[in-house]
């Protein structure tokens, strides 16, 4: 018995979590990687942007050491540059979509009946519409922002959010301990957010581990159409892309923006599962 | 039958001998030793009942002579079941797929998961003749229709190419023994078979079993939890706790002079519908010898008479529908119910008809269609949140499942707090504290367990924080839906126990729902009894049980496996 008073569910998951090696790791590598993307572009003695047409297709040395493109510039500074692009907006379209489609389904699941089906039948329209189509018109009504193209990936993405949360919402409702606290007299929103919300923390975290790297991938092809991120600026995405047609003359332009994009994947990945067990009180089995 | 060459049977044969046999099973937490050097011997034509609580072995030893566990994490690591001679432990698996359903086959607890609803009925049972080559397809299909009325499912007759979706569950555990008993086994293996059913229609299977093995001549061992279940039954008990065997006995001499502790605790902890007492003896009154409670039969005078305590609830006329696509089912039909003060109202009747909907609409969980429900005889009205949360705070429901009632993610300091927050009792969080540390003795349970998460309890631990989280709000009347049905005969008595206390000290209010005739009895003081929505009588316990009015409470009551044989034990 080390814990005398009530821990609270976020002091009980970190010490969960502290105590799982390969989501502490993880922890490590994904805040190093925010790190060399936040401090890199400037610590580097060049810039995203500098041409040097002397030096086009340098492979690694002291000067360059993750070598230049085609254009001479700098992959050191425009691989971490990128970083801070592809990081930004994988999570924060991936916390839009979190914040859209859970509380879209949560309510739908919960409230059920007509209202269950109507917010559904909505979710299905927005489906079918072509995600491209979509987006180019959330462009042209906003015009071109970069924020905006945060909100419009996270927009799309909710949707199979809203899904997955609304079935798992579905049956936990008729669970008892949820009629226990309907009998209670607990009101509608506490019941939403203390006794379900919770217990849907394992698949939104796992989904959401899923989403990052897809809206990452999805910022490279908006990037690739002249709708997101446009040269000289650079996202991992966009690099991998460029690296990809030309890795027989220059494989370093697709290893290095690569290896970090897998990285930070595998980094998200293990540090979901870890939260997701961290956070359900069964997986520990000491108390 | 000509075309099935019966076995060369030697005298030897049809016997079952287990010796020395050791189960373990691995997990990460280390070895657990479900199976602890039990011997057990099945004689040809002897039906033996296997008895023990769960997590006891029985099923694990009833598995293991077809092996059928999963092997790892199960692990046998020493002993011997041999079948007629031979050990079957040592055979193949091609070796086993030829003894299952042909020398040895089982039945299975659930019924309507056990069939596959691809294949008719028929093609089901007469499987096991064309797999083992017992007969042509033809042939099968004509003794599986034989065999299918001799077990009482007529409907076969008429309509051949039934699927299982269209039976009931009586039925389709009938269509297993018939499965079961078409390839004529020497020895039967069956496991709960009617734990899933409900009282009347149990008691019209075993009969049908046990009928159907004598005239076959057909061995069985039959597992279950319910002692007065397997004295109906079995020629012979063996009881079984924490992986060991403590006693095997003739059922009679079982009965009339248990040797071990544990096992004069079974067959007292039961509430009985010949035993009448306040409180039920628990296994720890017979592990300890000072305690008074055993066989003291403390007469209880009640000092209020029934019916001079004034009416609490009252139901008038209340109709619950359900609508689906194109029907509406009336599960509540004009039930008139008045539920005195301080009293215990007991809510018999099978699976279907109505109870726990009942419970729920007065509670308002579920919405009624119409009639009235009276509070101190004035109608409940939930205008607005304040008069929903007047209401919830007096009204309180203790679930069937502790495992599903307890919110995981919260420790139950939360659980027991968060009532209190909502209603506005204490002053602080340091008050409420208290009062959950105070609720939680009063349970039986300690301020230790404040910090733990409801999966670190056992199932008779979790029911307790239910009662506690169903007292924080200090309600008059307690809906308790089923709640002991999950649980062992000897968990079950300390719940049961519990609540009786808890009704002395507080004054509380019941309605009790339960299929457990002798629970029912144990715990009530007036008892109505519901069949198809509506309730065919009400009356005070002693009425219903010594004069029931109708043939349906009648069957119910004739239902109720007991030992008779032990009937004079305890009185």
């Amino acid at each position: 018995m080390s814990m005398q008073t009530s821990n609270s569910l976020g002091k009980d998951a970190w010490l969960r979590l502290r105590a799982n090696r390969m989501a502490m790791l993880s922890l490590f590598v994904l805040i190093g990687i925010f790190i060399i993307s936040l401090l890199g572009p400037l610590l580097s003695s060049f810039s995203y942007q500098e041409q040097n047409l002397d030096k086009v297709f340098q492979p690694p040395d002291k000067e360059h050491f993750l070598g230049t493109d085609n254009l001479g510039r700098d992959l050191f500074a425009r691989t971490t540059y990128g970083g801070r692009i592809s990081l930004a907006v994988g999570l924060l379209a991936t916390l839009v979509s979190l914040l859209i489609g859970v509380s879209y389904g949560m309510i739908a699941g919960y409230a059920g009946g007509r209202i269950d089906s109507f917010m559904m039948r909505g979710v299905d329209v927005l489906y079918s519409l072509p995600f491209i189509i979509f987006v180019i018109l959330l462009m042209v009504l906003f015009g071109r922002n970069f924020l905006l193209l945060f909100i419009a990936i996270g927009a799309v993405e909710w949707l199979t959010m809203a899904r997955i949360t609304r079935a798992q919402t579905l049956n936990l409702k008729n669970t008892e301990f949820i009629e226990a606290a309907r009998a209670l007299g607990y009101s509608h929103l506490r019941i939403i957010f203390r006794h379900i919300l919770p217990n849907l923390l394992g698949p939104i975290i796992v989904y959401a581990t899923l989403t990052v790297p897809a809206v990452m991938l999805l910022e490279a092809v908006l990037s690739f159409l002249g709708l997101g991120v446009q040269a000289p600026m650079s996202s991992w995405g966009s690099l991998i892309k460029e690296g990809a047609e030309k890795m027989d003359a220059a494989p370093w332009l697709l290893l290095f923006p690569g290896l970090f994009f897998c990285v930070t994947l595998f980094a998200l990945n293990f540090l979901g599962d870890g939260l997701r067990d961290a956070l359900d009180p069964k997986s520990s089995q000491d108390g | 039958m000509p075309s099935i060459q019966s076995l060369p049977r030697m005298d030897s044969m049809g016997q079952l001998n287990i010796q020395n046999l050791s189960i373990n099973f691995r997990s990460r937490e280390g070895i657990v030793q479900a199976v602890n050097d039990i011997d057990l011997k099945i004689k040809e034509g002897e039906i033996v009942g296997l008895v023990g609580e769960s997590g006891s072995g029985k099923s694990v030893t009833c598995n293991s002579i077809l092996q059928l566990l999963p092997c790892p994490p199960a692990e046998i690591s020493h002993g011997t079941i041999e079948w007629t001679g031979k050990d079957l432990l040592k055979k193949s698996e091609p070796n086993m797929a030829q003894i299952r359903g042909k020398e040895i086959s089982m039945i299975f607890q659930d019924p309507m998961s056990c069939l596959n609803p691809y294949l008719t009925v028929l093609e089901q049972v007469a499987e096991p003749l064309i797999i083992h080559n017992l007969a042509t397809p033809t042939e099968a299909m004509q003794q599986a229709s034989d065999i299918l009325a001799e077990v009482g499912v007529d409907r076969i007759l008429t309509s051949p190419n039934a699927y299982p979706h269209e039976f009931s569950g009586g039925m389709r555990q009938r269509v297993m023994i018939a499965m079961a008993l078409i390839t004529k086994p020497a020895l039967l293996l069956a496991d709960e078979p009617t734990t899933a059913l409900d009282v009347t229609v149990q008691a019209k299977i075993l009969s049908i079993l046990k009928e159907a093995c004598l005239k076959r001549k057909i061995s069985v061992l039959f597992v279950s939890h319910d002692l007065g279940l397997v004295a109906e039954l079995a020629d012979r008990v063996v009881v079984m706790y924490r992986g060991k065997v403590i006693e095997q006995k003739d059922t009679a001499s079982l009965f009339q002079n248990p040797e071990h502790p544990y096992v004069k605790a079974l067959i007292a902890c039961r509430p009985t519908l010949e035993s009448s007492s306040d409180r039920l003896p628990t296994v720890e009154d017979f592990n300890n010898p000072n305690s008074c409670c055993i066989g003291a039969n403390e007469s209880f005078t009640s000092t209020l008479l029934l019916h001079e305590r004034k009416v609490l609830l009252e139901t008038k006329e209340l109709t619950v529908e359900f609508s689906s696509k194109d029907e509406k089912v009336r599960a509540v039909n004009d039930v008139n119910l008045a539920i005195r003060e301080g009293t215990t109202h007991g809510l018999v009747g099978e699976s279907g008809s109505g109870k726990t909907t009942l419970g729920r609409s007065i509670l308002q969980l579920l919405q009624k269609t119409s009639g009235q429900i009276l509070l101190h005889g004035k109608p409940i009205v939930i205008g607005n949140s304040q008069q929903q949360l007047h209401f919830r705070r007096s009204m309180q429901i203790i679930f069937q499942d502790p495992y599903a009632s307890l919110n995981p993610r919260l420790t139950i300091e939360q659980t027991l707090i968060e009532p209190m927050i909502v209603h506005g009792i204490g002053n602080n969080n340091q008050n409420r504290k208290e009062r959950v540390v105070a609720l939680l003795e009063e349970v039986g349970l300690a301020s230790e367990h404040l910090s733990r998460y409801p999966h670190q309890f056992s199932g008779g631990q979790r029911q307790r924080i239910c009662v506690a989280r169903a007292l924080t709000t200090e309600p008059q009347f307690i809906v308790c839906d089923e709640c002991v049905s999950a649980m062992d005969v000897s968990v079950q008595a300390q719940v049961l126990n519990l609540l009786k206390s808890l009704q002395e000290s507080r004054g509380l209010t019941y309605l009790f729902i339960s299929h457990d005739l002798g629970v029912v009895k144990f715990m009530s003081d007036e008892i109505s009894v519901m069949q198809h929505g509506t309730i065919v009588e009400t009356g005070t316990v002693d009425a219903i049980y010594q004069k029931p009015q109708t043939e349906y409470t009648r069957q119910l009551i004739e239902a109720v496996p007991r030992a008779n044989r032990s009937t004079n034990i305890f009185s």
